[in-house]
């Protein structure tokens, strides 16, 4: 177990990505970007708005109360948009881990929330969701602060799907249904989908509390506990949402939020012998390291939402026009910040150069600055080791000669600005055609024909989407089922219904979220079995 | 008199009656042909009001109002959250007027006042939420095709539908149909029964309030032979959900296989037993007999009326059933010591009466009650009869009274054979601590639902409905919700798949 820690802490806290990010990398995309002629001025405005919220909550959330971590330590969470600090959070680590899932342990074996009756536990999540709908403004500045999305997405999108989603899985607490099944004797077996226990949830910054929805809808829906960490870039969210989990009516115990890092509170919940349930949405590397503590651990189960490289096959009956807005944003929305982002662009070679010319034209108008400005379509990326890893898979697509056509440098000196950047010539083996970059880089590669297109989107160690722009039924069946991967939106991108599954094929992940299948996550099935004496039938 | 009638004085609430007309296309109309009929208050027959009578005429205008709703309105096309989300508000609406409702439904049919707050009305709403959550749930499968297809199935809300509920729980009944009705995206014209129009009136308000689109609930007044049967001939009627007596749902069936062969639900008649094993715990078992059948005065379709004792136990149970029926007491509705009110009305009380009558000619001894309490409104004792002959009209035939037959029975095969010998199916309940004959008379009773050692466990996730002659289809749980949904399979060539 001290090793598995050990090898966490080292891969967690491994930033490579800013030891070979060298100051000349930057200087090299400021000459391309010359060499490019004038971009759209991206409004970065000179000061940056003042949120319009205040930070209340930055202490840990355990067994119903807000506390201080027991080492007494805090961490600095940053501003995007500056790098400057909003606020020091409390940094739990093993202890707090320990005292939070004790605190679930008990409400889970003790009660009350298990024992409740699933409509019982709805009202709570419907009063929830209504609490959320409440204050959505103010929850979505939180958010736009601390991670950087464009407040606009965020208030009119991203959080009431938050809402909406804790009415979905409302819905479904008291609909939890197994099954009846017949036996070959005189036997009678009723399946019972029992609640797992205490869930260790570990949730990512990119969609804070999107994520956090995901994760804690189903798991409290179907009568667990649980135990969540969020990314110790974007805590603030999470604490403000669960204290009004708490106003509607959540027993203590129940909903427990640590803040802190991956190598110390997540490899502690990972670890955790009296964690029965993990999920994890994260990077792929830690996806490994996650799934390998479990192992030696307790064997606790595993969900698991990784990464992608995920392709948008643009087919040659397409209208350029449309393929390009829905490529763009398959890739740009949310600064690129998205597992299942588009960010290969595999475009028949009949449209390709019109889809590449008008790409370009797209990306440059983007309209990158501070979040909090109306219209803003991107704001900056969560830190500066993001920031770095992406110049860093910039300067790796130029040198391996990819065609830079827009963008490719960082916008202003403060903050974690990149301008929308646009490769085409890309070629599979290219890095920036591999690897998940987690960036406003869209990489386009060409095709000739759907054989083609069907191999190379499936040459990838990811599998989590794919999106398919045509209009021809056959192409579009073909596809359906050839592409290796979690999710296929044809004509469409980024559709993240409360209802719609989402997970990963390979080493995109295991499981889904969302959707009834999202049930199945955190439920145990026991299977009982009595023996009948002289059934009226079998 | 065994049974205290009229018990003590208490305070009555105010009544208003505040909608009487019909309620079609979003609006409150007088029926077509200007008429009305009386609503009477069972506590002492006196009318409490004059309503809308509907008939054909308004049928026709209801159901053009639902099919336009459903053809070319919002309803059906909104996605089923934003459904789900209007319902919730409807619940909102309800739980803010249930002390009027439950009025209402006091006043209209007799019901105890006291339950009607916190069982009947709160019940309509927890309906109401259960399918709100359930309007985003409607799955379709993708399907195993044999061959190169890809098949998928939808799950399309079936269109217009007609619902015809009963008196005995007026709101009860008129949610069990609407919610899943309503989750489904379809729309509908509900007929309450012309004993209890009152509060279906009221939820057709309410429901206008909180935003269900005009012409998707409509609700019309009146009577099953011009009203109700129009709906059931009507070609423009895609389904139609029938609750009341198995002599009418032949005639809805009928109807329907005349007209247009519109999908029909029904849930009818019953004639339950409750089996009592020797081993049962006899106070308990009386208990859950006795309030099996006098609960709601016996006007409940799963009452509890066959009761058969193992006759280890046959003895005390008798002493004690009497006993404690003696103890039950009859009054007025709106008194809180009460237990029983009023039979809904004068032909439902004779109806008892001449059972009751019946029974003492046909040989069956009277053990306790069997005469109406207090001489005004239709109130009558609890009666348990002994010496009950398997073949006798009231082991046989559905009373809707307070009225039980008590019967003895000696191994467990002989139970279940007595059991299942009715031409019902609703409902049977068995009271026994042994596992192994628990789960097998459970199995061998051809009832839609089997109540160990409780009765009356509705819950709104389990599914409720008929055998035999007690109907088909059921209501509540996700099941209801294939009474108002098509399934349409879609299939279609796929070339070169990697998997089949």
């Amino acid at each position: 177990m001290a090793m598995a820690r050990r090898l966490a802490s080292s891969l967690l806290s491994h930033s490579f990505y800013a030891a070979r990010c060298s100051s000349s990398l930057f200087r090299g995309a400021r000459t391309h970007d010359r060499a490019l002629g004038v971009l759209r001025m991206f409004s970065i405005a000179a000061e940056p708005i003042t949120p319009p919220v205040e930070v209340h909550h930055t202490q840990l959330l355990i067994d119903g109360k807000f506390v201080d971590s027991a080492s007494g330590r805090t961490f600095p969470t940053l501003d995007p948009r500056t790098g400057e600090v909003i606020a020091h959070v409390a940094e739990g680590d093993l202890e707090d881990i320990n005292r939070a899932v004790s605190a679930a342990r008990k409400a889970f074996d003790e009660g009350p929330w298990p024992k409740m009756s699933g409509y019982e536990r709805s009202h709570i999540l419907y009063r929830f969701a209504d609490l959320i709908e409440k204050h959505n403004d103010e929850i979505a500045a939180l958010e736009t602060w601390d991670g950087g999305k464009p407040y606009e997405h965020t208030a009119q999108k991203e959080i009431p799907m938050v809402t909406r989603l804790m009415r979905y899985y409302a819905g479904w607490a008291d609909k939890i249904h197994g099954l009846v099944v017949p036996a070959d004797g005189p036997h009678h077996v009723q399946v019972l989908h029992e609640p797992i226990g205490v869930a260790g949830q570990i949730i990512p910054w990119n969609f804070p509390l999107l994520m956090f929805g995901w994760k804690i809808g189903p798991a409290l829906a179907c009568g667990n506990t649980v135990v969540l960490k969020t990314a110790e870039q974007t805590p603030l969210s999470a604490l403000y949402v669960s204290k009004l989990l708490h106003e509607a009516g959540l027993p203590a115990g129940v909903l427990n939020v640590v803040s802190g890092f991956g190598p110390t509170a997540g490899a502690a919940i990972a670890s955790h012998m009296d964690v029965d349930k993990l999920v994890f949405t994260g990077s792929t590397d830690t996806g490994k390291i996650v799934l390998e503590l479990a192992a030696r651990s307790n064997l606790k189960r595993v969900t698991l939402e990784l990464g992608g490289k995920s392709p948008m096959i643009i087919m040659d009956d397409a209208d350029v026009d449309q393929a390009v807005e829905l490529a763009h944003s398959a890739l740009f929305f949310n600064q690129g910040q998205c597992c299942c982002a588009g960010s290969r662009t595999f475009v028949h070679e009949r449209v390709y150069d019109e889809f590449v010319e008008k790409s370009k034209a797209r990306a440059l108008k983007r309209v990158v600055g501070d979040p909090f400005k109306n219209g803003v379509e991107q704001g900056p990326q969560v830190d500066e080791k993001q920031f770095k890893k992406i110049m860093h898979y910039i300067k790796s697509g130029i040198d391996s000669g990819a065609t830079l056509v827009a963008g490719g440098d960082r916008i202003g000196d403060k903050g974690f600005y990149v301008q929308p950047t646009v490769f085409s010539d890309v070629k599979d083996e290219m890095a920036i055609a591999r690897e998940d970059i987690f960036g406003p880089v869209q990489s386009i590669l060409k095709f000739k024909d759907l054989h083609e297109v069907i191999q190379r989107a499936n040459a990838t160690e990811y599998g989590l989407a794919a999106g398919v722009f045509t209009n021809d039924m056959n192409t579009a069946n073909t596809l359906m089922r050839a592409l290796r991967v979690g999710t296929v939106w044809f004509n469409c991108f980024h559709v993240f219904d409360a209802t719609i599954p989402f997970g990963g094929y390979k080493m995109s992940g295991q499981g889904r979220e969302k959707g009834i299948d999202s049930l199945k996550n955190y439920l145990q099935v026991k299977a009982v079995v009595t023996s009948l004496k002289n059934p009226a039938w079998l | 008199m065994g049974s205290q009638c009229n018990g003590d004085e208490f305070e009555m609430p105010e009544i208003k009656i505040k909608f009487t007309k019909l309620f079609i296309n979003g609006q409150f109309v007088d029926a077509i042909s200007g008429k009305t009929f009386e609503t009477r208050d069972p506590r002492t027959g006196e009318v409490i009001a004059y309503v809308a009578e509907g008939d054909k005429a308004d049928v026709d205008v209801a159901v053009k109002a639902a099919r336009e709703a459903f053809d070319h309105g919002k309803w059906p096309r909104m996605s089923g959250y934003e459904r789900g989300r209007i319902m919730m508000k409807l619940a909102d609406l309800i739980e803010q007027n249930i002390e009027e409702l439950a009025i209402l439904d006091s006043v209209d049919v007799g019901k105890l006042f006291s339950l009607n707050k916190i069982v009947d009305i709160p019940g309509t709403i927890h309906l109401l939420q259960y399918y709100a959550g359930a309007a985003d749930k409607i799955h379709g499968e993708t399907l195993k095709m044999s061959r190169e297809f890809q098949g998928y199935t939808l799950k399309e809300p079936i269109g217009v539908v007609g619902h015809i509920i009963p008196w005995n729980f007026p709101s009860t009944m008129f949610f069990f149909k609407v919610s899943p009705a309503l989750a489904a995206g379809c729309t509908m014209v509900v007929k309450p029964a012309e004993q209890s129009p009152l509060s279906a009136l009221y939820y057709a308000h309410l429901a206008k309030q909180a935003g269900i689109p005009d012409g998707v609930l409509n609700v019309v007044t009146g009577f099953g032979p011009t009203a109700g049967a129009a709906i059931c001939s009507h070609m423009d009627v895609d389904k139609v959900s029938f609750t009341g007596s198995a002599e009418v749902g032949r005639l809805v069936m009928e109807a329907a296989a005349r007209s247009n062969l519109k999908s029909v639900s029904l849930e009818l008649g019953g004639k339950s037993p409750i089996i009592i094993f020797d081993d049962a715990d006899v106070d308990m078992a009386v208990d859950l007999a006795n309030k099996a059948i006098f609960y709601n005065k016996g006007e409940i379709c799963v009452a509890g009326s066959r009761i058969y004792v193992q006759e280890g136990i046959y003895d005390e149970f008798m002493k004690k059933a009497a006993e404690k029926a003696k103890k039950w007491v009859v009054g007025d509705p709106f008194n809180p010591q009460v237990h029983q009110g009023p039979q809904v009305d004068k032909k439902q009380f004779e109806k008892v009466l001449e059972y009751i009558e019946h029974g003492k000619k046909e040989g069956a001894t009277i053990l306790t009650g069997g005469r109406p309490c207090g001489d005004k409104g239709y109130y009558i004792e609890p009666t348990i009869f002994t010496d009950v002959k398997e073949d006798m009209s009231i082991a046989q035939d559905e009373i809707f009274g307070p009225v039980m037959s008590l019967m003895k029975f000696k191994t467990v095969e002989e139970a279940i054979e007595k059991a299942n010998n009715t031409r019902y199916g609703l409902a049977a309940g068995i009271v026994t601590k042994d596992l192994n004959i628990a789960n097998r008379v459970s199995r061998s009773i051809r009832a839609g639902i089997i109540w160990i050692n409780c009765y009356f466990a509705f819950d709104v996730d389990c599914p409720f409905g008929g055998y035999k002659m007690s109907g088909f289809g059921r209501d509540m749980g996700m099941h209801a919700m294939d009474k108002y949904l098509q399934v349409k399979s879609v299939v279609t060539p796929i070339y070169g798949s990697p998997w089949l």
